[in-house]
């Protein structure tokens, strides 16, 4: 690694980095709710049927999603497993990375076990409203939260299409620049907005409990260990004053 | 019960016999004499021990399931999240342990300097502190490295690129440091090495001196006053008290306070907002490509803030360096003939506050992007953070500080 | 130091409660660091039941499965073995299967669901080694009367055909007979046998 240049790279480039990243003008705010038992069964159904086509979450056991969620063995292989029936499987995927590379542009649909920890819930709802038409995409969609990403919209038959509107802005140079002022629905999906939301919301709650299956579980124990321990200091604190009776 | 009592009595007078276990019990507890005065500051001592010992033994745990591979690393960290039993719980201890660890640390040091405890006698101890402290820190870089992520791989790849700026031998060290030309799976495999076992054993050895050191001296205490100085008809000084159990009840007081809050971390926030796992480091590894925005850990982001401020590698790369070791030579620095802040001149206060607030200034920049303005403000920090030290043989010596009284108030 | 006006009992008592109290979180603290080293998730689902297709198994031929991480074999007996059997009770140590070595259904003079098949775990239960499978038909210096069997190198133990131990040998029991049904007359599930009939 050329020294030099990295340094220019941490020291220069990145004021940059932080113009290009302002402005939240088209995000959106999660709401996200892991004890939702519904809300995470729902969001496991569209995770299995539109992104493990192509993404992985090679982490994850079926089983373990299976118990978390209040599924049956049955039921999960019935509903939520396709390439396997073995429920203590991971849920991988069949298609190669070779193969993915080859079918989107040299990069490979990354494993989503723990996007959710890495991109955080409002960048995902942001991610799944803001595909929009762009036909100078590959996949002939871009997206206000990813730029240019390699993805076709694989939610488009539920949300349609939606079209970017512009507006003249001027940038900190007093240039005069086109941006992106609002989307727009052209072609009406399956569902209608409040339905596609409620699909996206139980999408994002379900990959923030994919981030991390043991996180409803994890608060209610801390609630515990919490609570002896400050019996714990009631006792200690009593103990110490005792013993500093003798301290003048 | 009684002929129990006897019969425990002569285990121990045949154990003693063979080793001074009863010695040792009343050199450093039974009749340690501590100063009646200790403050909350001086719970942080004992509580390093408590992470200490939590960290080794979550480390021992989580050794005998992480794989130090490039292939396996992250989807290892996973399978402990996820397959181990109470894994998650395992490794969410020790993550948030580290920081723990250095947060406690820091305040730990900054006691000897509020309170003068690195002055004579306490030369020694406050050195070999040091050196702990730099362990840690190798220990931090070394552990952060572990879980494979993108942040992992691309934070140690800026560290061991510092190596390469020291002239002549800087670019071959670095390439020694890695065993590979860029940071690969086997820099992570010999960095496992030095997290789980060398650094660790350095690190008990320099804890163990550390205590040895202090107890041949004797503590210091928020008055700064020595309490060996006035003792009674056997020996006992007069303003001390048995650490045990006097000290060991109040400092599981301590304990069980912090175990409150970093349970309260550890279950209900445990990447603590980004600070203490960040979220671009659940991304795996990836040589090709760097994340927009690395940082350190936020315990080196002072160091960090430091090195951007400088606008040449090597001299950043020293200042920097220097930064983490001026601290050593503070005995000396300091001419002042008061240990405690309390009897301080309104100087050394002056330029401690100063200190604190460049310190602090300096992490939260080091977390930033480096925009120019905050550079700037780096620069303004670094030099006030130099000046402290600097300047201290000065200020300290000239400073109106105020008679200290024989006896602890 | 003052000693006048301490209550030695209260003194006592709050000791004894932190004690007890410290003592019981200690406890239940140590049951994850316990737990982590029960088999994990991984573990056992690469531990889960086994499929195996008997169809081209031939009388005299034997197939190994790995269940649990044990070899298991499943051994095709033909007539004149099954014959021979009876005959080895007098010379092995548990002639009845007493002893559970093998879930009940097993639990009869062949040790075996269908007589035709042997499915046994072959781990010898002397210390562990995996023995050897040798029939009767091949050259073998065991002695004229050998019937076939298994042989465990490690000890020298033998077993007949039915995983039965002879008697003065170092193992003390008989092979161990894996929980397993059939699924159709020639396909066996390993390692579960929920809903077989015993």
């Amino acid at each position: 690694m050329n020294m030099r240049l990295m340094l220019c790279v941490i020291l220069y480039a990145l004021p940059l980095a932080l113009f290009a990243a302002g402005g939240n003008l088209h995000s959106y705010r999660a709401d996200v709710d892991v004890s939702d038992t519904k809300s995470l069964q729902q969001g496991a159904r569209t995770f299995v049927n539109y992104c493990m086509g192509c993404h992985s979450a090679k982490f994850m056991r079926y089983n373990r999603m299976g118990a978390d969620l209040g599924l049956s063995d049955e039921i999960l292989k019935a509903n939520f497993m396709f390439g396997t029936d073995k429920t203590s499987d991971l849920m991988t995927i069949a298609m190669s990375d070779e193969d993915a590379k080859q079918m989107f542009g040299g990069v490979a649909p990354p494993d989503l076990s723990v996007t959710a920890r890495y991109r955080g819930a409002d960048w995902l709802t942001t991610y799944f409203m803001t595909f929009y038409l762009d036909p100078a995409r590959p996949m002939g969609v871009n997206n206000l939260a990813f730029k240019d990403v390699g993805m076709p919209h694989a939610l488009m038959e539920l949300q349609g299409a939606q079209r970017a509107v512009y507006k003249t802005a001027t940038d900190t140079n007093g240039k005069a620049v086109n941006v992106i002022d609002h989307l727009e629905l052209v072609a009406p999906g399956t569902q209608n907005q409040k339905e596609y939301e409620q699909t996206v919301r139980d999408l994002v709650n379900f990959m923030v409990y994919l981030g991390e299956p043991v996180r409803l579980k994890r608060q209610q124990i801390g609630i515990y260990v919490i609570t002896f321990l400050f019996f714990l200091l009631g006792v200690v604190y009593l103990m110490k004053r005792e013993y500093w009776k003798d301290i003048h | 019960m009684n002929s129990v009592t006897k019969l425990l009595g002569g285990l121990l007078d045949w154990i003693d016999a063979r080793y001074p276990l009863t010695k040792t019990w009343n050199y450093h507890l039974a009749r340690y004499y501590a100063p009646k005065n200790f403050n909350t500051w001086y719970y942080t001592g004992s509580l390093a021990l408590l992470i200490m010992a939590i960290m080794l033994l979550t480390g021992i745990w989580l050794s005998m399931v992480y794989i130090p591979t490039a292939a396996e690393a992250f989807a290892s960290v996973e399978f402990i999240m996820r397959d181990v039993e109470w894994g998650w719980l395992l490794r969410y201890i020790h993550a948030v342990g580290g920081s723990a660890f250095f947060i406690i640390i820091y305040l730990h040091m900054y006691r000897g300097m509020l309170y003068g405890s690195y002055k004579k006698p306490r030369e020694l101890v406050w050195i070999v502190g040091m050196l702990t402290y730099f362990t840690m820190m190798g220990i931090g870089i070394t552990g952060y490295m572990l879980p494979w992520g993108q942040m992992s791989y691309w934070a140690l790849q800026v560290v061991i690129s510092m190596f390469g700026a020291i002239p002549v031998f800087g670019e071959d060290l670095a390439l020694w440091l890695r065993g590979d030309y860029v940071v690969s799976g086997v820099t992570l495999t010999r960095f496992y090495a030095l997290h789980a076992c060398a650094l660790p054993l350095l690190l008990l050895g320099l804890v163990f001196v550390h205590l040895i050191a202090l107890h041949e001296v004797g503590s210091n205490n928020p008055d700064g006053i020595e309490i060996k100085a006035n003792k009674d008809a056997n020996g006992i000084p007069l303003d001390g008290i048995p650490f045990h159990p006097y000290y060991s009840v109040k400092d599981l007081v301590g304990f069980v306070v912090f175990l409150i809050i970093f349970s309260a971390v550890i279950f209900f926030a445990p990447d603590m907002y980004g600070y203490f796992l960040e979220g671009i480091n659940f991304a795996p590894a990836n040589p090709l490509s760097t994340p927009e925005h690395i940082v350190p850990n936020w315990y080196f982001t002072a160091y960090y803030a430091i090195l951007r401020a400088i606008p040449d590698k090597f001299i950043g790369v020293c200042a920097m360096g220097l930064a983490s070791v001026i601290f050593i030579f503070l005995p000396w620095l300091d001419r002042s003939p008061v240990k405690s802040i309390r009897y301080r001149g309104w100087k050394y206060r002056t330029a401690l506050i100063a200190f604190t607030i460049s310190f602090v200034s300096l992490s939260w920049l080091g977390t930033q992007l480096a925009t120019p303005v905050f550079v700037w403000m780096a620069r303004f920090f670094t030099l006030i953070y130099f000046g402290f030290f600097f300047l201290m043989p000065f200020y300290t010596s000239t400073d109106n500080d105020k008679p200290v009284p024989d006896r602890i108030p | 130091m003052n000693n006048n006006g301490i209550d030695r009992n209260r003194r006592r008592f709050l000791t004894a409660a932190a004690t007890v109290v410290g003592g019981a979180g200690a406890v239940v603290a140590a049951v994850p660091f316990v737990a982590a080293l029960n088999p994990s998730a991984k573990t056992k689902a690469f531990g889960a039941p086994v499929e195996v297709d008997v169809s081209d198994l031939q009388p005299g031929q034997r197939k190994v499965v790995q269940w649990r991480g044990k070899p298991i074999w499943i051994l095709r007996r033909d007539k004149k073995v099954l014959e021979d059997l009876a005959a080895m009770d007098s010379i092995v140590s548990d002639p009845k299967s007493e002893e559970e070595q093998q879930p009940l259904y097993a639990r009869n003079e062949y040790r075996s669901v269908k007589s035709e098949y042997l499915v046994v775990i072959a781990v010898c239960t002397h210390l562990g080694c995996v023995p050897a499978y040798v029939t009767a038909d091949e050259p073998h210096n065991l002695g004229s009367d050998w019937k076939g069997g298994f042989f465990c190198p490690c000890h020298g133990s033998f077993f007949d055909l039915a995983g039965r131990v002879f008697k003065r040998n170092p193992a003390p029991s008989n092979l161990i007979v894996p929980p397993h049904q059939y699924l159709s007359d020639t396909r066996i599930l390993i390692g579960d046998d929920t809903g077989a009939v015993s």
